[in-house]
């Protein structure tokens, strides 16, 4: 008690400094807190951005399919296999897709489109197409005849809502597919690359494009819990005959978990110059605070203060600024981390082409997995106090006719 | 019987480039309840003699002993405990923490000793009436005068009951009348106490008051003088 009443008053002696060295914890915590909750805020969103629009969280796919993905390793699916899946602990919705290229033209131009064949309400789970009509309306059944197209590629076909749209590709084991097939309405997507060359089709529909009747190219699958992904795809994995293959989305896209361990590891570098930057000024004051109470240390020591009550006490005004620093850290970079969450950070001109470049929405919506605030405060926290033992090792030099000379 | 035991002090500075020797075989008695001046010109060895006795400084060579205690036997951790149970340190200025009150600061000694806290405070405020600063007690240092500093100081250094109270020039940052203040009170506390002071001094009047007084010259003790 004695000693951190003495902490207390002592670090209030110099307020100025000790709301310095406060404010640079604090700026630290804040810094890397907000840069870290956008990093992982942008990684969530590639992920989400491609698994939760698009692959899903698990996929079921014939065994040859990841190394040729084309309607030849086509899925044969039924009622049964669809409620085992469906049926499976932790799994959330299934998505048949068949998945395969055309060729899309309209009056002048024709270009190489995807053709996703869905089922128009599962699919709501995945790419919510519902959500993205802008012209048209969305499908009612999945027989209908009819195609839903992305706005670029709209754009560029020079089509509409109402007009029709020729595709031309070939189906499972070679059949040709062709059909001229109505414009239903446009589909708007975040991500560049499906806003400029995506047709959807009802998943019937597009069997019979295809040729390929009850088959998919895909089951995907969404589980309750993104956390729990790996436990489910062994759950279905055992379940399933052999040449059905279950990945989770991290096997389907290692070139996404690669990019990311990159990123972060770049992140991290910058974090480690910040840390080494906070650190050096806390050195500072902590030097400061030993030199410049020499004297007082000289005549503790004399009157008989052992050298470790002398350094805790040190350590205790240590561990009280940066305790307060870090918590006002974490208080401070709340609203920021809140506000990007809730009001994405959007990026304009050049810099937004760049992000649309690399595929991906531009914008970036924060982190606010407390996890992450927390390792950074904690980081910042283990960083001052063990800067602050230099203390403990001062104390031990000290000499009490050495320290009192002046 | 003498509580401090000086035996052949000398102390070497600077040992290895141009060495100043500023004691030299120094034997000194100190008997309980007196009230020793030290005095001396300028360099003659008041403040190192003062530190060896008190275990602040190590001789090159000789040794004290105090109630049969060898202090330079003792490591460092046992030296300081000797200090904090066995000696009352005084010095010319800055005695005494500044983020502590007055009482705390008297109380901080028996704090470190582990005294029960009621007792400690009871002490602190029975000392500080001693020393005239009753109505001080929960004033910082910054807020009292040097004079005043001073009286708390001495308050500390008797609050563990120390075998001797040793005091390097207590008065030299004094004006007049707080000198002679300090020093009633100092012979108030030996008289009635029968507290051990030991102090150096320029100031002629203190030698005066003292009832032993030692003078050194260039490191050795040149009269020893008891009224
Ligand atoms: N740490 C040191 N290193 C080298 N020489 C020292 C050191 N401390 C003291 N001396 C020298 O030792 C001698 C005695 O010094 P000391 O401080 O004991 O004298 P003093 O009698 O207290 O003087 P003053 O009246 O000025 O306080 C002086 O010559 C001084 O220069
Ligand atoms: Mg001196």
């Amino acid at each position: 008690m004695l000693y951190l009443k003495m902490a207390w008053r002592n670090i209030w002696r110099n307020k100025r400094r000790t709301l310095i060295t406060m404010a640079s914890i604090v700026m630290a915590v804040v810094l890397s807190a907000v840069m870290s909750s956008m990093q992982e805020g942008q990684y969530d969103q590639m992920i989400d951005n491609t698994v939760g629009s698009f692959t899903g969280h698990i996929q079921i796919q014939q065994a040859e399919y990841k190394d040729e993905p084309n309607l030849d390793h086509s899925l044969r699916i039924n009622e049964v296999l669809f409620r085992q899946v469906e049926e499976t602990a932790g799994v959330k919705a299934v998505v048949p897709r068949i998945d395969s290229y055309a060729l899309a033209g309209g009056l002048h131009k024709t270009k190489a489109a995807m053709i996703a064949g869905i089922d128009i309400e599962a699919e709501k789970h995945l790419s919510e197409p519902d959500q993205k009509v802008i012209s048209g309306r969305y499908f009612n059944s999945n027989s209908e005849h009819a195609v839903l197209i992305s706005a670029g590629l709209a754009d560029y076909l020079n089509v509409q809502t109402g007009d029709s749209l020729v595709l031309i590709s070939s189906g499972f084991h070679g059949v040709s597919a062709a059909d001229l097939i109505p414009i239903k309405g446009v589909l708007k997507f975040g991500i560049p690359d499906m806003n400029n060359g995506m047709v959807y089709m009802p998943l019937q529909t597009a069997q019979e494009f295809f040729g390929a009747y009850n088959r998919v190219t895909a089951l995907a699958v969404m589980a309750q819990d993104a956390k729990g992904i790996h436990e489910v795809a062994q759950r279905l994995s055992s379940q399933l005959p052999d040449d059905y293959k279950v990945y989770g989305w991290q096997e389907l896209m290692p070139e996404l978990i690669q990019a990311i361990e990159a990123d972060r590891g770049s992140g991290q570098i910058i974090l480690m110059v910040l840390y080494m930057v906070v650190g050096f000024g806390i050195l500072g004051t902590v030097l400061m605070m030993t030199a410049e109470r020499k004297f007082e240390f000289g005549v503790l020591l004399s009157i008989g203060t052992s050298r470790f009550v002398i350094g805790l006490t040190l350590i205790l005004e240590m561990a009280t600024i940066t305790i307060l620093g870090t918590i006002s850290g974490i208080i401070a970079s709340l609203p920021f981390i809140y506000y990007f969450n809730i009001n994405p950070m959007e990026f304009t001109g050049q810099a937004a082409a760049a992000i649309e470049e690399y595929g991906m929405e531009p914008f970036i919506r924060f982190s606010t997995d407390p996890s992450i605030i927390i390792n950074q405060a904690m980081i910042v926290l283990v960083i001052t106090l063990l800067i602050s033992i230099y203390p403990l090792i001062h104390t031990k030099r000290i000499n009490p006719v050495e320290a009192m000379r002046h | 019987m003498s509580i401090i035991q000086v035996r052949n002090i000398s102390k070497i500075y600077n040992k290895e480039h141009i060495p100043v020797r500023a004691l030299n075989g120094i034997d000194l008695d100190i008997n309980k309840g007196e009230f020793t001046a030290i005095v001396g010109p300028s360099g003659s060895g008041k403040t190192t003699l003062l530190n060896i006795i008190g275990g602040l400084d190590t001789p090159t060579e000789g040794s004290v002993n105090i109630h049969g205690t060898d202090m330079f036997s003792l490591k460092d951790r046992k030296l300081i405990d000797f200090r904090l149970h066995h000696i009352g340190f005084v010095f010319q200025a800055y005695n005494l923490i500044p983020v502590l009150t007055a009482l705390e600061n008297v109380m901080f000694i028996l704090q470190m000793q582990g005294r029960p806290h009621k007792e400690c405070v009871a002490r602190g405020m029975e000392l500080l009436k001693q020393v005239g600063l009753e109505d001080k007690v929960d004033k910082r240092p910054s807020e009292l005068s040097g004079g005043q500093q001073q009286r708390v100081a001495v308050a500390r250094a008797l609050a563990s009951k120390p075998d001797f109270v040793l005091a390097d020039e207590p008065t030299a940052n004094l004006d007049s009348k707080s000198t002679s203040d300090l020093l009633d009170m100092m012979l108030q506390l030996n008289e009635l106490g029968e507290t051990t002071f030991i102090f150096s001094t320029h100031d002629q009047r203190v030698v005066d008051r003292a009832k032993r007084v030692l003078t050194l010259v260039d490191g050795e003790i040149e009269t020893d003088e008891v009224r």
